[in-house]
Parts: structure tokens; sequence; C-alpha cells
């Protein structure tokens, strides 16, 4: 068996300079140091669509968003208990997304799973901004350490614990692979296409099921048996 | 007579060592799949969930920050008396729940489908779901908790006796390779099958199958169990490891359960029980005695009867 060989592991700014965006490829791992934030459909919807002011300055406080819910608890005295962290899958923020990073200055977006080459291209390339991938997805014990302390808890009334925006003061925070570059490639959609080189010898010996649904096609008209 | 309290506080450690403890049976599981493979990335990945499984148990904190959804299985001897009855055992598991949600603390995940109202506990219409079985015999009860990651790698086809096996295999491979891109079924995962049943009750076997039998448990019937080993080393040898990436981590066991069902049919579902994997059990005894294990033994041969009598 041949042994795999291991990806280039970078100490990165969590306010990364165009320089250090430009030197990362898809698959590097990357480890953070600064200050991130947790934002996702209940913080987009309320900056923009209804229109209220951010409860912080960026990217002049972070420039990485977080697409995540930490595991973790407000005491009544305001401090925080915070275990395990780990991000939720972003393409379903497809919509918001160029809107948001025009808004926040964004220049790292941080989540599981990615998004799509042709969002990199429209909304992440043209503000020099990249996507990096939580690892697993279930490193949420790793990603806890890296936490030092939760700065601030914005909008938790308004949005609950899960949806609100947790600013975090991090350090050797990953690991996070890059996920797509500055000239919006995607690590995600290149893997794609080589293991679907290979997949009609994997389904060999199967058949497609005798009835079809409505859901898998789009064409109304489709005759479903 | 089980002491209402000792369930409660019973449960409450539960909710604590699933989110925390990653089952043995599952961790020998990965740390093969981590040996045979030879994707570069994929190697990567599964060498830093072995890395978090560590930290999670030193830190004693959650292995993932998506803690999943927290529900309860609860087998009952027939014999087992409970101190206040079922309506009181219900409400020490919803206690416990909310409880072990601020204290360990877990991600409260559960909200109104509509509304989005969070109580931050989650608990809430409906939530946890609580379901029950009874075995003969016993004097005992076993409380299963089992924190399911909630979005992706679950489906369900109706299929009928003319798919036949290669219409099963097609809808695992057609499940698999879907929620396995991106890595969205957070695999390499124990994979449950449910086949026949009628549409809800073929997804709880699927989901029974996925949650509730341990990595290197067969069915007993020889013919599923070898249906088992070949669907294991097919989902291996879609090209597709941890995350997505190329590599050959995608199964670490398969399970299926079956019911029977309507005679034109064949409902079949698809689970898959994400890398963390997460479940925890006890045995409470009327006599006091707690026994903590991983292995929640639900599928006994009087879950899996056929009879009229037993």
């Amino acid at each position: 068996m041949v042994k795999p060989s291991k990806p280039r592991k970078i100490r990165l700014s969590a306010n990364p300079t165009a320089e250090a965006l430009a030197d990362l490829a898809i698959g590097d791992i990357v480890y953070l140091d600064g200050t991130v934030y947790t934002a996702r459909e209940g913080v987009y919807k309320r900056v923009l669509e209804d229109g209220i002011a951010m409860p912080l300055d960026l990217p002049g406080e972070s420039a990485a968003n977080f697409h995540c819910s930490p595991a973790a608890t407000q005491h009544d005295d305001g401090s925080f208990d915070l275990g395990a962290v780990t991000a939720t899958a972003s393409f379903r923020f497809s919509k918001w997304i160029g809107p948001w990073l025009a808004a926040s200055g964004a220049k790292l977006i941080i989540g599981k799973g990615g998004m799509s080459a042709k969002d990199y291209r429209e909304h992440f390339v043209p503000h020099g901004a990249i996507y990096l991938t939580t690892v697993g997805y279930g490193t949420g014990a790793l990603l806890g350490r890296g936490v030092k302390q939760v700065s601030n808890l914005h909008w938790k009334k308004e949005l609950g614990l899960a949806q609100a925006m947790w600013v975090l003061e991090v350090e050797n925070f990953g690991p996070f692979i890059v996920e797509s570059d500055l000239a919006g490639n995607s690590l995600f959609e290149r893997e794609n296409a080589r293991i679907a080189a290979s997949l009609d010898k994997v389904y060999e010996g199967t058949r497609p099921a005798v009835l079809k649904r409505f859901g898998e096609t789009d064409d109304r008209s489709d005759e479903l048996i | 007579m089980i002491n209402i309290e000792l369930i409660q506080q019973t449960a409450e450690t539960l909710m604590a060592k699933a989110a925390i403890e990653i089952p043995d049976d599952y961790l020998a599981g990965l740390q093969q799949a981590a040996n045979d493979e030879d994707g570069d990335l994929s190697s990567f990945v599964l060498e830093a969930m072995l890395e978090n499984y560590a930290a999670a148990k030193e830190d004693s904190r959650a292995m993932c920050g998506d803690t999943g959804c927290p529900r309860w299985y609860v087998k009952m001897g027939n014999e087992a008396q409970i101190d206040g009855g079922p309506v009181a055992l219900e409400a020490a598991l919803r206690r416990a729940t909310a409880k072990a949600t601020q204290s360990v603390p877990l991600r409260p995940n559960r909200v109104h489908p509509l509304w989005r109202t969070d109580h931050d506990n989650n608990v809430g219409i409906g939530a946890p779901e609580i379901e029950y079985g009874f075995e003969p015999n016993g004097n005992w009860i076993d409380l299963i908790t089992v924190h399911k990651g909630g979005l992706f790698g679950t489906d369900y086809r109706m299929l009928f006796p003319s798919d036949g096996i290669e219409g099963i295999k097609r809808f695992y491979l057609d499940s698999l390779v879907a929620f396995g891109k991106r890595g969205l079924a957070c695999q390499p995962a124990i994979i449950g099958i449910g086949l026949g049943g009628s549409k809800d009750t073929c997804m709880v076997l699927g989901k029974r199958a996925a949650c509730l039998r341990v990595v290197g448990n067969r069915n007993p019937d020889p013919k599923i169990a070898a249906l088992e080993d070949e669907f294991k080393i097919l989902g291996n040898n879609i090209g597709m490891g941890a995350m997505g990436f190329v590599g050959k981590s995608m199964v670490i066991d398969c399970n299926i359960e079956v019911g029977f069902c309507h005679t034109g049919g064949m409902q079949m579902s698809v689970h898959a029980f994400c890398l963390s994997s997460r479940r925890a059990v006890a045995r409470i005894f009327d006599d006091g005695r707690v026994e903590y294990r991983t292995d929640p033994a639900w599928f006994t041969d009087y879950q899996r009867r056929e009879t009229v009598e037993w």
C-alpha cells in the first residue's frame, strides 16, 4: 500500500493579508489566530433582509465568519461555558453570501462542506475571500480547545443561542482545509470529479428504481413509471 | 420498584457520556479504517478524528459541536416497575435532557419547525423522542440515549419485489454517493438499512439498525448477514472517503433490519449514523444497581419475533 502523504500545515491570521491568502492552495491545512465570529441564516436575514445594523464593527473586529453554533451556554452571571465547536453546512446560505461578503468585508468563510465553485467565482473572488472547511466534520473538541475566550455574544435574546453572533478569540484554532482559493477553485469539486470517473463501474449490477418520483425531476409532464 | 431520582440522575450521566465518549466498537472500526486508508486527505481527516476523540475525553467536552438531536430508547423488563409510572419516567427523561444540555454543554438544536422558537434546552413539542420496547423476564429498565445528527444521510424509497437485490443496491449506492459528497453524511459511518414494514416502520427499522446495533454485529438470518458483509465492501469501493475526498472509508459497518411488509412492496430506508456515533446505555435494576455499557443490545430474539406467541 502507498503510504498517504501529509498535507501542508499553515498558521494564518483570522484577518489575513491578500498575500497570505494568495499563498494558500486548495488542500492545505490551516490553523487560525485572532478573532472569528459566528453568523448564519438568523444573522443574515436580520442584517440583509430586515436591514438591522450590525452589533459590531466588521471587518474591523473580525474578517472571519464561521458558519457555526457552538455547544455552549451562558451562565446567569454572564460568563460562558463553551465545549465543542462545529460548523454547519454552508451551501444553504448561498442566496445571502454575495451581499454578506459585501456588507461584512469577510475574507474567510469557515463552514461545513463548502459552497459551489459558481458561488466562489461570483462572490468570493471579487471580494478576495476564500472558504475554509472544518475537518471531519466532527473535530468539535479540537476546535473547542482553540477557543481562548468568548469575547461577546450578540443577539442572544433576538435569535437564541444557536443563531446568535458569538465572537470568539482563537489561537491555533483548527484544523481547517482550504476548500477554495483566490481564483475560485473548489477542492470538493475536484475530488467529486475524480470519484465520478469510476462510479459507472461501482454501479454495475444495480438497476434503477421501478417507480420514479417527483423531486427527482422538475419536468411535471414526465411519465413517472 | 425503580427509584425515579436514580433514573433522572442516570439519564443525565448518559447524556454526557453519549456526547463525549466515542463507543469502543466504533473507535476500533475507525482505527481499522484509518490503517487501511490510502487517500491523502481522507487519511488526514481520519487521523484528526482520532485526535479529536482523545481531546474530547481528556477535556470532557463534546466530540462534535453539533451535538445532534438527543432521543431516548427505553426498554423495560416485564417485571420492572417504575416509581411514579410511565408519566414520571417521561418527565425524568425530559428533565435530564434539558439539564444536560446546559451542564455538558450540548448545542440547543431543537426549535419549532415554523416559528423557530428555541427553548435552549433540546426539549419541546415531541422532543426528545422517547420510544419503548419490552423484554420478557426482567426487573430492570434499559435507558439508551442516541444523539443523532439531524439533516443528511437518511432517505427512503418505495421499492417493489421486481426491484430485487439489484434495486436495493442501487438505492444504497445512490444514498451513499449523494450524501457522501462533500462529506455531508459525516462518514465514515455505521449505515443502517431498513427493509419492509410500512413507510414509517421502515424508517424506524433503518434508524435503529444504524444507532442500536454495534460494529461487527450481524443479523441472525445468515443470508441477511451475508448481505451486510457485501454492502460494507460495496460502500467502501465507491472510491469516496471521509468528507467526500478520494478514498475508501465510507462504511464502518452496515446493519440491515427487516419487517414484514405488504405483499406488493419492498420499502427501503438508509440511515447514516455520523462519525461521532453518539450512544450510551445503562441498565437500572430494582435493587438500585446501575450498569453502564455502550451496546444497546436492542435487537434481541424477542424484538425480532415472527410468531403469534412468544
